[in-house]
């Protein structure tokens, strides 16, 4: 029988093989889902990879959707990095988004392109408010970060709820529940004329480098991975665990609402019910396929963002629904894992008993 | 004295707000069912030092599985079944990945979530629009009559009352049988028992398989009784709620049972209050469970000894026999 052995180091090929592996197991159970469903299986692997490479204009799309999974997964790596588990980005990304759509909603006709940047850093700080709740509990009353960060989503989504539903609802809206539409002064500039790709895409690879050198080339990033690695070692060199946490949680809630306020004050342009896209929660299989790596989260924030608009093809043009989405990102992240035991063993064929 | 129908109105308004106070014990206990279920099923997978992040994933595949199969067989028994089918299933793929794979349990009960997300709202969207035969109602004989009592505790459906025989049945299984020994030491030195010669891997994952049927069971009974219908999300947190219930029951399952009617009753409170007219804005009503929930675990694990003290002390952490 198949035996799994313990690698005497863990093997370098599978680090980076591991997460190509569970790219085309993915690829093969989509195969076999559309077979299922009765659907041409070419067409479908068609929607995913090749129709959002086709032309320019979808390239572009790829990459306004790419932004905000990369900013935020890329808070998340610094993350997950210290061993800290804050799995709310979601709702880091609705208060960043609220406190930057209540900065835009102050705008008015005279207003300067100076907003844009109070817009921007309303996001950040929105975001690293709801993440310091999260900090704070853990810090103060040793609480579970998964738990409340995941429980704080849903308070975020009503907090958009209430402001969308009641005092920020647009008085010539109809009754709709959104706030009126934001003054074009504050919307984030796009890099050029017939693309939605923004500024936030400039942002997000200075996040890149930025994160590259923060985890590589500082003390206070080596800090922050060695207390996430081996705690007690930590503690031998002096690193504060206490600190480790809050900038974890301040990291990944700032880039969380980073996105939040790219995304409102870009492509949506309003405060609707519809903020929460499940970002925030993909972005956390973005940060593991990228192998918690900036340039590797580069590569996987454009395959996710792959998923998306194939979801959207496939349903427009194949009829399958949307959510098809969500199980690929799933059966991703799962084969990832799986593929992840590769790293620090082998397998052995084994004769007779184990 | 103004009357109606020969009762004094001061007498009738108050029976009217008593009989709603019935009402809310009784939606109280059917919201609590719930939350016990999928904590008891979590609670058994901690006990053998397995944390299943996945719970909201598979109670959400469990209530589409058993709206599904409700509406194909008409059979709420059927619904059930499939429900724990499915949340088995889960559990089981879980299984084979933390316990056997050696993968992250954390990361593992993450992706299971995402996933059980994203494939019921995948393959609910052909059941949106359906409905269920109509609900049968139940109520004990003689006890359902007596006034109030009887519609707050006597008109349960039957898991309710279920749902506490299995807490006594666990009780007994885990601290009175050898069984029940023998899983409990799996997840508080797993080293032992494997010294001892018993399998740890298959004790864990026949609990994980378990644990797994249970979530199953509580999602299915989301959808066939507690809110009849399907919609995407519709598990909407109690997943997590019941992860954070074995924590604030300090892995008894009593005050499991406890923690559950405790947070059924704040999941009530809410339609209570917007009944009696409390004027406060309805989205803060509906995130009263989650500020509930958040604010419990902050004051249970205030003391982090306490807390070390009843966790199983292998929680989250792999066993590879050979090692």
């Amino acid at each position: 029988m198949l035996k799994l052995e313990l690698r005497p180091q863990a093997s370098h090929v599978w680090r980076y093989g591991s997460p190509l592996l569970a790219l085309l197991i993915t690829v093969a159970l989509g195969i076999g889902l559309f077979v299922l469903l009765g659907k041409d299986p070419v067409r479908g692997l068609q929607m995913f990879f090749w129709e959002p490479l086709r032309s320019a204009y979808a390239l572009g799309e790829l990459m306004v959707k790419a932004t905000p999974l990369l900013v935020i997964a890329l808070g998340l790596a610094v993350c997950f990095r210290s061993n800290v588990w804050n799995i709310g980005a979601e709702g880091q990304f609705v208060i960043g988004a609220v406190a930057a759509g209540g900065v835009a909603l102050l705008a008015d006709k005279e207003t300067g392109r100076w907003i844009v940047v109070a817009v921007v850093l309303a996001g950040v700080a929105g975001g690293m408010f709801w993440a310091a709740i999260t900090a704070w509990l853990k810090d103060k009353f040793h609480a579970n970060e998964i738990l409340v960060s995941l429980m704080l989503v849903y308070v975020a989504d009503m907090v958009l709820g209430y402001l969308v539903y009641g005092p920020w609802k647009d008085p010539a809206g109809y009754n709709f529940p959104q706030t009126k539409s934001f003054e074009a002064v504050t919307q984030i500039p796009r890099l050029m004329s017939g693309s939605r790709v923004s500024v936030g895409l400039i942002l997000a690879l200075i996040g890149v480098a930025a994160v590259w050198v923060f985890l590589f080339r500082t003390r206070s990033g080596f800090a922050q991975q060695v207390g996430g690695l081996a705690p007690s070692a930590a503690r031998y060199a002096g690193f504060s665990s206490r600190k480790a946490l809050w900038l974890a949680l301040l990291t990944s809630g700032g880039a969380a609402g980073l996105a939040g306020a790219l995304e409102v004050a870009g492509p949506i342009g309003q405060l609707t019910p519809y903020i929460p896209s499940g970002y925030g929660f993909a972005a956390i299989i973005v940060a593991y396929v990228g192998r918690l790596h900036p340039v590797g989260i580069v590569f996987s924030a454009v395959l996710m963002s792959m998923f998306y608009i194939g979801g959207e093809l496939a349903q427009s043009r194949m009829g399958l629904p949307k959510s098809i989405t969500g199980v690929f990102q799933g059966l991703l992240l799962f084969s990832l894992l799986a593929c992840d035991t590769l790293v620090a063993y082998r397998l052995r064929w084994q004769s007779g008993r184990a | 004295m103004r009357h109606i129908g020969g009762i004094p109105i001061a007498l009738a308004e108050r029976e009217g707000l008593m009989e709603s106070y019935a009402l809310l014990i009784a939606a109280t206990l059917n919201a609590g069912t719930v939350l016990a279920i999928a904590a008891l099923g979590l609670l058994i997978n901690e006990k053998v030092g397995v944390v299943n992040l996945g719970a909201e994933g598979m109670m959400l595949c469990a209530a589409i599985a058993g709206f599904a199969a409700v509406v194909h067989t008409g059979s709420d028994i059927a619904g059930f079944l499939a429900g724990m089918g499915a949340g088995a299933l889960l559990g089981a793929v879980f299984g084979v990945m933390v316990i056997y794979l050696g993968t992250n349990q954390y990361a593992t009960g993450l992706a299971l979530s995402l996933f059980g997300a994203g494939f019921s709202a995948f393959v609910g969207i052909s059941y949106v629009q359906e409905k269920l035969p109509p609900r049968p109602q139940f109520e004990i004989p003689f006890l359902a009559d007596i006034p109030l009592v009887g519609s707050a505790f006597f008109k349960q459906h039957p898991l309710v009352y279920g749902v506490i025989a299995f807490v006594m049945a666990l009780i007994w299984f885990l601290y009175k049988t050898r069984s029940g020994l023998v899983l409990r030491s799996v997840g508080e030195s797993p080293e032992s028992a494997h010294a001892l010669g018993y399998s740890v891997r298959r004790i864990r994952f026949l609990a994980v398989m378990v644990g797994g049927a249970l979530c199953g069971l509580s999602g299915a009974y989301i959808s066939v009784v507690y809110t009849p219908l399907w919609v995407e999300g519709m598990v909407a947190g109690k997943g997590w709620i019941a992860l954070a219930l074995t924590t604030f029951a300090t892995w008894r399952p009593a005050r499991i049972l406890l923690g559950a009617y405790l947070f059924g009753g704040v999941t009530m409170l809410q339609f209570h209050l917007q009944g009696l007219g409390v004027q406060v804005p309805s989205q803060l009503l509906s995130a009263l469970p989650y500020l509930a929930t958040i604010v419990v675990l902050a004051l249970i694990s205030r003391n982090p000894a306490w807390i070390r003290v009843n966790m199983p002390a292998s929680l989250g952490k792999p066993f590879h026999p050979s090692s």
